[in-house]
């Protein structure tokens, strides 16, 4: 062997991840994703032109290239929707079987699943998150999601044993742009499965899968007006919202936006699901699996570009091994692969739209500010296009800014503890509730701090791991409501 | 010194290197000649965490320049391997050409790393691997049980090292470290590195006998600290041999260990890598987890004998865009 197995020893070991075998382009192909050069609106069963003509464009955030014009839906259109809706759940879903229902339902997985390959390109395209993870990840979810509550349609006395479930009627939903596809699937499956008719508002920089799972709906061949899908940006959201005849409101965005709702419903008997934002601490014991941890906090943060409600963006290290994990943070961001989302080998793709990254850019601006140590990997970032290189901000407290607000990107806030209580009260110390990770080996720690956390989801020993199974909701600020699993149907249902 | 640090905790690590600069300047031979491995120096191993971090790397795409340079560089890994009891000269005669030779139609093919043989077979192998770069490398210890007394294992080291033996793969004595014994373990390999001499150690772990990746990780650091110069996976005798979870969990004790002392160790799973496009993922673990440095045949090797000829066909195919039957490559 080489001269190089003599056993000096180097100041300090480096290990160099970029200068051999870099990965060569392994695009997916774009064609499949037929996109049409304009979407009208989902209303009624049928492709309707919006009352006031008005279209807007949709882009991808990887190059800014255009990818397609999508109406602007109006309150006569919400209008519209709403009464198409209306009008189905009295004159045919709720009055059809249940065990017909969750046919439909099936059906809907069913071609998801068909169609999973053009799915994943389009969400690739139109959001900017790797395809690795729509393919993998946000594709086979929603088709789960539809499996999971066609199974309920026809089982909800069993569900609330004692109980007469009942549908509220319409429901009005407005889903946020870092999940598209899967958000949609999140709320309408539990809606249908429980009898209840839908319009729906994808976000406006992504409403292209929603507009594909119109089409999917279509072919499914559900009753006209069960299921209508609105497209356009804040003021046809507040006219979904503001509705009169809606008896259900479930939103899936910012807190700031939340509030907004949550105040405009008051007084008006409509029931309301909230899923905001999240500021969770993952939390790391110094008797953890390293290794494994690192590579938990990695896709905690860095998954989805950080766009993740429950993004684990507050690291907490007992400091007796906080030298060795950020080590190896550092080691493991040098490895992620930055760029074009189509690529498949991409870990980080791009920041969903420009006003996102530049909210983003200012948080760096600040985290700087307030005397944090900023790292970011060597990497180097497409020059078109919405990119941010991840980034891990050192030495922070709990009163700053980067700690304390939500930033919606690829960016993490590492402080270190030395007791339980310490970390459980500063885990606490926040607006916020939606999930927490915690790191040991032992087993009973674990229980000690799910216990005390005060969120909706703790992971232990793993993060970001999402089941059709398994409800998810927040706490305080991160709002109310639980989607997905059993308790995912109550917030469709009165109980008699 | 050794009372002392059965209980520091794994964290703080075992060595701590600007200590033992000052008292011999070589960490690694102040670990094996004062003091012996105590299992709280290893990390726990989460199995779920390094199985999805194994699938993570499985989903990268290897494609055209990369791909051709990636299976070059993996043939240029291989120890290939016969042992067999019925292994004859001739056989290994074989073996030799094909490995300074693996397939002289296509232009530009490396040579593999090593022939790896029986202690008695080493003579032949050195003769015919004569003026290459190939090394030969023997397994001794009583392989592939390692059921034999200290004496016996030494002194089957020492034959294989006089025959001209340039890498030694011995075997753990397994029964002893799962009965907890890891200082006579740690012993044993010790002394069967002084009898190397100037020949590299790899020291084989046999990880399909040790049942968890707690033991693996144990195992690991053992036999790091007591002098191996490489670990390896498997004999070859056992399955499940190597899997990509056993390997990333060595790959990250020797991690750990350069992290702490800055010296490199290099790694070798054997057995159960047959094909071109599992090679190629084990080479995207080695680069995500230890970087450049280990990517080169003196750091990492690929204890294979039908991965050479899977990778040739594909090293055609990538050149002329058509896979050729077997029939077209060497069988030896």
């Amino acid at each position: 062997m080489s001269k190089k197995h003599s056993k000096e020893q180097k100041a300090e070991p480096t290990l160099d991840f970029n200068s051999k075998l870099k990965y060569a382009a392994a695009p997916e192909s774009a064609s499949i994703a037929n996109i049409k050069k304009q979407y009208d609106l989902y209303i009624n069963g049928a492709w309707v032109k919006p009352a006031k003509g008005q279209y807007f464009e949709t882009h991808s955030p990887a190059n800014e290239q255009l990818l397609s014009k999508v109406a602007m839906a109006g309150a006569e259109d919400v209008d519209k929707a709403v009464k198409a809706a209306r009008t189905a759940y009295e004159k045919v879903w709720s009055k059809m079987p249940a065990k017909e229902r969750a046919k439909y339902i099936f059906r809907i997985a069913r071609i998801i699943q068909e169609r999973a390959r053009e799915l994943a390109v389009v969400e690739s395209l139109d959001g900017g998150k790797p395809i690795r993870e729509s393919r993998d990840i946000d594709i086979p979810l929603a088709a789960n999601h539809f499996f999971y509550y066609a199974g309920w349609a026809d089982k909800l006395e069993y569900a609330f044993p004692g109980r007469k479930p009942e549908p509220l009627g319409v429901a009005g939903q407005i889903i946020p742009w870092n999940f598209p596809l899967l958000m949609a699937a999140w709320k309408i499956a539990p809606a249908l499965a429980t009898g209840n008719t839908v319009v729906l508002k994808p976000a406006e920089t992504t409403p292209l899968t929603a507009l594909k799972l119109a089409e999917i709906i279509h072919d499914a061949g559900l009753p006209p007006g069960v299921v209508n899908i609105v497209t356009g940006a804040g003021a046809t959201g507040a006219a979904l919202v503001n509705h009169p005849d809606i008896d259900k409101v479930a939103f899936t965005g910012s807190t700031e936006v939340g509030k907004i709702i949550q105040k405009a419903l008051a007084g008006t008997g409509k029931k309301l699901t909230l899923e905001l934002g999240g500021k969770a601490a993952n939390i790391i014991f110094e008797d953890a699996a390293i290794d494994q941890a690192v590579e938990g906090v990695v896709n905690g943060i860095f998954f989805n570009q950080g766009h993740v409600c429950c993004a684990g963006s507050r690291l907490f290290v007992q400091e007796s091994v906080a030298n060795k994990v950020i080590r190896k943070l550092k080691d493991r961001m040098e490895s992620l692969v930055v760029g074009d989302p189509l690529d498949k080998n991409t870990d980080v793709g791009a920041i969903n739209s420009a006003e996102q990254l530049k909210k983003i850019q200012e948080y760096l601006k600040i985290g700087v500010n307030e005397g944090a140590e900023m790292f970011q990997p060597s990497c180097s970032i497409p020059s078109k296009g919405y990119f941010c290189k991840p980034t891990l901000f050192l030495h922070t407290s709990q009163s700053h800014r980067i700690v304390q607000e939500e930033i919606f990107g690829p960016v993490l806030a590492i402080q270190t503890f030395r007791t339980v209580e310490e970390v459980i009260e500063k885990a606490n110390n926040t607006p916020f509730g939606l999930s927490a990770g915690v790191w040991t080996d032992k087993g009973s720690r674990i229980f000690t701090l799910t216990t005390q956390m005060k969120a909706g989801v703790v992971w232990a020993n793993t993060y970001n791991k999402f089941d059709p199974v398994s409800p998810f909701g927040g706490y305080k600020e991160s709002g109310f409501g639980r989607e997905g699993g059993l308790h995912g149907l109550l917030p469709y249902l009165k109980l008699a | 010194m050794s009372a002392g640090f059965a209980f520091v905790p794994w964290n703080e690590g075992l060595v701590k290197p600007h200590l033992f600069v000052l008292l011999t300047f070589n960490p690694r031979i102040m670990a094996h000649t004062s003091t012996l491995y105590h299992p709280s120096i290893s990390p726990p191993v989460d199995q779920i965490g390094v199985e999805e971090r194994c699938a993570r790397f499985q989903t990268r795409s290897i494609k055209n320049e990369t791909k051709t340079e990636m299976l070059k560089l993996a043939l240029s890994m291989i120890d290939l391997t016969t042992l067999e009891g019925k292994d004859s000269e001739g056989k290994v005669k074989q073996l030799c050409y094909k490995a300074m030779h693996p397939h002289d139609i296509l232009p530009g093919i490396p040579q593999v790393a090593a022939v790896c043989v029986y202690p008695t077979l080493v003579r032949t192998a050195r003769k015919a691997l004569k003026g290459s770069n190939v090394k030969v490398a023997a397994v001794a210890t009583a392989f592939p049980s390692g059921l034999a007394p200290l004496k016996v294992k030494l002194d089957d080291t020492r034959f294989a090292v006089e025959e001209g033996a340039d890498e030694i793969d011995m075997v753990i004595s397994r029964g002893k470290f799962l009965q907890g014994e890891y200082n006579f373990v740690f012993d044993e390999i010790a002394a069967v590195k002084e009898a190397c001499g100037k020949a590299h150690l790899k020291v084989i772990l046999e990880t399909g006998e040790l049942s968890t990746l707690d033991n693996v990780r144990r195992a690991s650091d053992l036999a790091i600290y007591a002098g191996a110069d490489f670990i390896k996976t498997s004999t070859g005798k056992i399955q499940p041999a190597a899997t990509m979870p056993v390997t990333l969990v060595m790959l990250q004790a020797i991690r750990d260990y350069y992290y702490e002392t800055g010296i490199m160790i290099g790694m070798k799973p054997a057995g159960g890598i047959a094909n071109s496009k599992l090679a190629l993922h084990y080479l995207v673990m080695v680069k995500e987890t230890l970087g450049a440095e280990w990517l080169n045949p003196d750091w990492f090797r690929f204890g294979a004998s039908k991965l050479a000829n899977d990778i040739l066909m594909q090293l055609v195919k990538q050149q002329t865009g058509v896979y050729q039957s077997l029939n077209y490559f060497s069988n030896d």
